[in-house]
């Protein structure tokens, strides 16, 4: 089956949304959505840690197969992605200490979200060739930061409601990531 | 019981109870959510990352003297993927049809943030005996956990239970419950069912602090 590219992109962005609709970088996604303004840089290093790890995934791959070593496969793109961590953090902390410091934690558990990996499994399991790839990660990427912004405007918004003492917290974030969820489901089919 | 039973029996049932990794810690939420559509794939997620969890904790715990701290992190890392890739193909050779069920989300166990707290938070500091009885506690919680959500789930969202019809002909199915939204929805409800008792308990704890 051969998707084009930009089949690929909406299907990542919308129709199966890394977030909403698989499951994947959960814990940044209940974590950091509090603030507007922490939520969109959190997006923007995820996706480019996405894009590289889904880059030399790619190039070690075809390296591992190469040489008949498919079950090193695993920890091969775990060393990669904490790596690539590493870097941003690193950059991050040199140009913008202000926002190093708002990320807090959350930045280097970007290693242990899981849509990162999820970008390098499914696009070894699905057989994407270069373009593919890139196009996944770049539209998983995408996807993570929408799901990421949504729910940090809806919980701004939420913080002047009146909500029941039981329900604050996790539980009502849970919540409302379902309805969210819901609303994506109307995307479905979108991508061919 | 003497007294180190009792605390070695109140560390197993504090992973399950008073620090659930899934309820009160709200940690490991991918898997979580991802595959508990019916009991019989919750289960098998929780016992293939209660292996993940006990052995990787085992060699971390055995290992905590030799490894350097600077290159901690990445040595749990590559130590917990080294168990997954065993549990990875362990279920491919047992079970195609399971496999294909849990997806990437088998591999996936080497990013549930639960499995890396307890390497760092517990297993590096503590001798083996402790932490194999902290690690499966935390693992029981987690099953547990899974098991709660999936049964849930395919009970509304499908109406069978292992597989079992349980209503009956004329049931309409809840199909919500068993897509993504579902799980959201199920694990939220978990929640405010816990924190609904734990209100309760301050609240006659305050009171009877009170009275007295």
């Amino acid at each position: 089956m051969h998707e084009s590219a930009a089949q690929i992109f909406i299907n990542a962005f919308l129709a199966n949304n890394f977030v909403l609709a698989m499951f994947l970088g959960l814990c940044p996604f209940i974590g950091v959505s509090g603030k507007l303004e922490t939520a969109v840089p959190m997006g923007v290093a995820s996706t480019f840690v996405m894009l590289v790890a889904s880059l030399c995934a790619f190039g070690i791959n075809i390296l591992l197969a190469h040489l008949g070593l498919e079950f090193l496969r695993l920890i091969a793109y775990i060393v990669i992605i904490a790596s690539t961590v590493q870097l941003v953090e690193m950059v991050l902390k040199k140009y913008s200490p202000s926002l190093f410091r708002a990320l807090g934690i959350y930045l280097p558990l970007i290693t242990t979200n899981c849509a990162v990996l999820g970008v390098a499994l499914f696009q070894t399991a699905r057989e994407y060739d270069f373009v593919q790839s890139i196009t996944f990660a770049v539209g998983a990427g995408a996807g993570f930061t929408l799901a990421l912004v949504l729910m940090a405007s809806v919980r701004e918004r939420l913080q002047l409601s009146d909500v029941p003492a039981v329900a604050q917290g996790t539980a009502l974030s849970l919540m409302l990531a379902g309805i969210l969820s819901l609303a994506f489901m109307g995307f479905a089919g979108l991508g061919g | 019981m003497n007294a180190s039973t009792t605390e070695r029996w109140d560390e197993f049932m504090e992973g399950i109870w008073r620090q659930n990794p899934l309820f009160v810690m709200v940690l490991g939420l991918c898997p979580a959510l991802a595959v508990t559509v019916s009991a019989v794939n919750a289960l098998s997620m929780g016992l293939a990352t209660t292996f993940v969890l006990t052995c990787s904790c085992v060699l971390v715990s055995l290992l905590r003297k030799l490894i350097p701290k600077e290159v901690r992190i990445a040595t749990y890392i590559v130590i917990i993927a080294t168990f997954v890739t065993v549990v990875d193909y362990l279920i491919q050779a047992i079970s195609l049809a399971l496999y294909d069920a849990l997806g990437a989300f088998i591999q996936l166990i080497v990013v549930n943030c639960i499995i890396l707290g307890r390497a760092e938070a517990h297993a590096s500091k503590n001798p083996l005996l402790p932490t194999l009885i902290n690690a499966l506690g935390m693992s029981a919680g987690f099953t547990l956990g899974l098991f709660a959500l999936g049964a849930v789930r395919e009970i509304l969202g499908a109406g069978t239970f292992f597989g079992i019809a349980l209503f009956g002909a004329d049931f309409q199915p809840w199909v919500v419950m068993v897509l993504p939204p579902g799980g959201f929805f199920v694990l939220g409800a978990w929640l405010l069912i816990f924190a609904a008792i734990a209100r309760r308990r301050q609240k006659k704890l305050a009171e009877n602090i009170q009275n007295a």
